[in-house]
This record gives C-alpha cells, structure tokens and sequence, in this order.
C-alpha cells in the first residue's frame, strides 16, 4: 500500500460521503450544478491518483494531467482535424441532412399515402447500421470530407425526417378547425399554427442527429481519410500507442458535442418556450 | 415496428420500396457507364445498360447481383470457411449479443440505484445524459487495440463497445420507468405497509417494463453498429466489419454492400424478435390490448 492508494481511498470515502449530505440537503439550483461536478472531479482524481499510484503503464491508460498537458501542446494539430472533421464533415452534413429532411417533411405532409410508405420505412431505416455505408461513400467522394459529409447526410435523414412528420402530423384538431374558421390557407395554416406546434418534435430530431452526425464524420474516417481529421488522428495514434493523443482527440470530440447539444438545447428553450415541459 | 407489420400499410410500403429499387436501376446505369465504355468498345444501348447491371467490380451494384452475392456466401459455402457471410455474421452476432446483455445488465443495475438513492441520482444521473451527447464510437478503436496490448482479444473487447453503447438508453428508460408509477399508487403500497424490495418488484418493475422494451430496442441496434465498428481496427480478420473493411481494400464493392444488407437484415431480425417479445410479454400482463 503507497501513499497514493491510501489517498486514492480517502478521496474516495470523502467524496461520497459530501455527495451524500450534500444530496439531503435541500436541493437549490446551486447543489443541482455541485453534486455532479463534485462527482466528476473526485473520479478525474481518482483516477489521476491510481494511474500514479499503480505505476499504470501510459500505453493503457494515461493519467488526466498528461492527456490536459498533451491537449494544450498540440491545440494547434487539434484545431486542424476540428475544422476538417467537425465543420467540414459533420457540420456541413448536419445542415444539408436535416434541411432536407424536413423539406421532404414538408412536401410529403400533403400525401397521406406518402407518408404511410415512408414514415415505417424511416424508422426501420433508423436501426440499420448505416455507418456501414461509409466505406461506398469513401469510394464515391473521394477521401477528403465530402464522403464524411455524405455520410452524415444518409445517417441524419431518417431519424429527422420521422421527427418532423411525427410532429406535423400531431397538431390538435379543434386548432386546425379553428385557422379553418378563420378561413386560414394552407401556407397559413402551416406557418402559424403547424410548424410551431411542431417545434418539440423538430428539435428532438435536431438533438439526435447532432450526436449521429459526430459519429458518422469521426467513423467514416476509419476508412479512409486525408491525412488530418479526428478519425484519422485517433486510428493513426491508436497504431503508434500514443494514448494521450488519442484521448486529447476524445476530449475535443466530447466538447463539441455537449458544446452542440447545449446549443441546440438552448435555442429549443427560447423557441418552444410555450412548452409544458419548459415551464417552471 | 408495429406499424411496419400493420396491413393497412402494406401498399404505401410496397409501393415506396418499388420505386426504391427502380431508381437505384436507373442510377446505376450513369454511375456504371464510364467503367463500362472503358472495358467494351461499340456496344449498343440495350448491351450498354446490361453490362452496366452486372459489373464484376461495379461503383453502385444492382440489387439483383447483391442478393445473389448473398445467397452464394450464404448457402453455397461452408458455414465455417473464411467465405461464408454466415461465418461473419455469427462473429459479428456473438459480440453483439453478449454486449448487449452485458449492457442491459449493467444499465437496469445502474437504474436502480439511480431510483433508489439521491446521492447517485444527483451525481450520476447528469453524467449519463451528457455522455449521450458524446460520440462515444470514437473511442472504438483504443478499446480494442489496448485491449489486444493487454492480451484480451477476440469477443470480448467488441462486446464492451456493444455495451457501452447499448447500456445508455437501457439507463435512461428504466429510469424514467422505475419512476412511472404515480404517487397514488407509491402512496398504496405505503399503506400495506409494503418495503422497498416489495414495492421495487410488484409496482416499479412491472410498470417500468413498457420503457424496458423500447430501450432494448434502441439498445440492440446500437450493439450491432457498436460490434461492427469495433472489428475495423483489429486487422479485418473475420465479422461484417471486417469484411466491410477488406471489400474496401480489395474494391470488390459487391462484398461491402451484401455485408451491409447482411447487417441490415440482422439488425431487421434483432428489434423484431425484441417487439415480438414486447408484445407477447406486454399482452400477458394486460398492459396492452
């Protein structure tokens, strides 16, 4: 038994044990925020002190001091595969797919008998392992980030477009009879009373996609990819052992992504903030 | 995927799916063709969109020459050669199952004490939901290769891909589940003076198991892509994945597109067998009709 370990263990028992009175207390927006990030520094630690304390071997599992010391050596490298994976693949994929899922939405609205062939075939589309066809898109556009973009475009479509049909088709039917009343057309109709009242469902869809959409860009650079992209740092790096690399890839990839749910999220709560849901 | 076997949308649905495979004929004539005029010279147009259809080594292959590209590593090898897209696919099948169950395992675990204790609720809970923002695939490859440095290789570093990503929406349903029945009925169980194991498995479990199934479902289509994903760094040995990857490698484009609808059609497999035993489970308790 080292020091290290010994104060693994305390660290351990004494961040229980202050998450455990603090979770009796009564609970104020403030205790919301520092239970879990008392939770999430006490295991970065703990971490941090086993690494150490066990002699880990850096190849396995490097410590969070190395991977933060790593992260801000190579901001440089990293910045270049953020652009070429984040925005130029997943990004720009995101915004086409779902663009043109909910045009497809949109028109397809009108046809009943559309909707009934498409809106079965989306979500069984949505359990396939699409990813799969990353490989063919790699061969079609090229290496460079179209193919990403293409497959990020095929992996979003589906489950956005089922979202938005869900959410046109479920408007309350005495608020339609109503815009009817009103003599509303369907132009009409549609901007102001469906879209809106759709808004949940649309924003449902935007949030899974932006966690699909990460993961088609990062994979479909698995198959082949120019010689900068996260995908492609993370394979490459994997080979050479140079862990702390990879996981300084990893924390950029977890950023983005909570930095985009968060987005999304946020601009979901000042658009639909008729919600129940959002109401305090 | 109830609506998927409804009859009344059998038409619409056959109709779509028609017109599917027309365009894909049809756009497989343009993509094909610069490969066709450079391999025969004076073809008419009949003899053009034919040999365009059945390319040995095509850039979008016709449905007809995936099926039958299917069906001879299907029934036409032997179930345990290098060839067999069986023998793939059970590898592929075999990581994914067991992740999935590691994962549904862990996930309900995870719930429970989620359900039954603040200070995990409190400090767990908005972990798992910001992990779901994480494109957790990405760590795919490390798993596997630091996995394979530390001797543990075959099944088993797949499986814990398959887990990781199937345990989350096994979390996040039985929560919400655990948590379904409505103080009225929490407040029932208090008066016959019921104890937390008592109230957990004659009220919590049974009215969490509609959330279960829905997250089994999410929950196995994930392990499948996690299975797949997690055999492209270990070399393309065997698995879908694997011979995704060496289809690349090769061009054979016909190999990477029957492994996909191999996936496809396994995939298809798992969430039915999952409503089928929602069904029949959900209809033997009278949750649904």
């Amino acid at each position: 038994m080292n020091a290290y370990l010994i104060l693994f263990f305390l660290v351990w028992i004494g961040g229980w044990w202050i998450n455990i009175r603090l979770s009796h207390v009564e609970q104020s927006r403030f205790t919301k925020v520092l239970i879990p990030a008392l939770f999430g520094l006490v295991v970065l630690f703990m971490w941090e002190l086993i690494v150490i304390g066990l002699e880990v071997n850096p190849v396995l599992l490097p410590a969070p001091t190395a991977i933060i010391v790593k992260f801000s050596n190579s901001l440089s490298i990293l910045w270049i595969d953020f652009v070429q994976t984040l925005i130029k693949g997943a990004l720009s994929g995101y915004v086409l797919g779902c663009g043109a899922a909910f045009l497809t939405a949109v028109a397809i609205d009108k046809f009943d008998f559309l909707k009934r062939g498409l809106l079965p075939l989306g979500n069984f589309v949505s359990a396939l392992p699409i990813v799969g066809m990353a490989p063919i898109f790699v061969m079609w556009f090229g290496f460079d980030w179209e193919s990403k973009c293409a497959i990020v475009v095929v992996m979003v479509f589906f489950p956005m477009l089922v979202n938005c049909v869900q959410g046109l088709e479920l408007v309350d039917h005495s608020r339609q009879d109503l815009m009817k009343t009103y003599n509303a057309s369907y132009t009409e109709t549609l901007l102001k009373l469906r879209l809106p009242s759709a808004m949940p469902f649309i924003f449902n869809g935007l949030k899974i996609c932006s966690t699909l959409a990460l993961i088609g860009a990062i994979v479909a650079e698995f198959f082949g990819s120019p010689i900068k992209g996260m995908g492609f740092r993370i394979s490459s790096e994997v080979g050479r052992f140079a862990l702390d690399m990879v996981w300084a890839e990893i924390f950029v990839a977890a950023l983005a992504g909570c930095l985009f749910y968060g987005l999304i999220a946020f601009i979901e709560r000042r658009i639909t903030f008729w919600h129940p849901s959002h109401q305090k | 995927m109830k609506n998927f076997l409804g009859n009344s949308n059998i038409i619409p649905i056959s109709v779509i799916v028609f017109f599917i495979v027309a365009f894909w004929y049809l756009a497989a004539i343009p993509m094909n063709s610069e490969k066709v005029s450079r391999q025969f010279k004076n073809l008419t147009f009949k003899e053009h969109v034919d040999k365009s259809w059945n390319l040995k080594k095509p850039k979008l292959p016709t449905p007809h020459q995936i099926v039958n590209e299917i069906i001879k590593t299907t029934f036409y090898k032997k179930i345990n050669s290098k060839r067999s897209l069986v023998y793939h696919g059970w590898i592929t099948l075999k990581a994914t199952l067991a992740g999935f169950i590691l994962g549904t395992i862990l996930g309900i675990l995870l719930a429970l004490g989620i359900v039954h204790n603040r200070a995990m609720d409190f400090s767990v809970m908005p972990w798992v939901i910001a992990s779901q923002t994480v494109p957790i695939l990405a760590i795919a490859p490390m798993i596997i290769v630091v996995m394979n440095s530390v001797g543990v290789t075959g099944l088993l570093p797949k499986a814990i891909i398959s887990m990781y990503l199937s345990f989350f929406p096994v979390v996040v349903g039985m929560v919400k589940g655990l948590r379904s029945p409505d103080q009225m009925q929490l407040d029932q169980m208090k008066t016959w003076s019921a104890t937390q194991n008592q109230t957990l498995w004659r009220l919590r479990f049974p009215s969490s198991l509609p959330y279960l199934f829905a997250s089994l479902k999410v929950g196995i289509a994930a392990s499948l892509i996690g299975a797949i994903v997690g055999e492209l760094p270990s070399g393309a040995i065997s698995g879908l994945g694997a011979r995704m990857l060496a289809g690349t490698y090769y061009g054979q484009t016909v190999m990477i597109w029957s492994a996909l609808f191999a996936a496809a059609i396994l995939a298809a497999t798992l969430v039915f067998l999952i409503s089928f035993l929602q069904n029949y489970t959900l209809k033997k308790m009278a949750i649904v009709r």
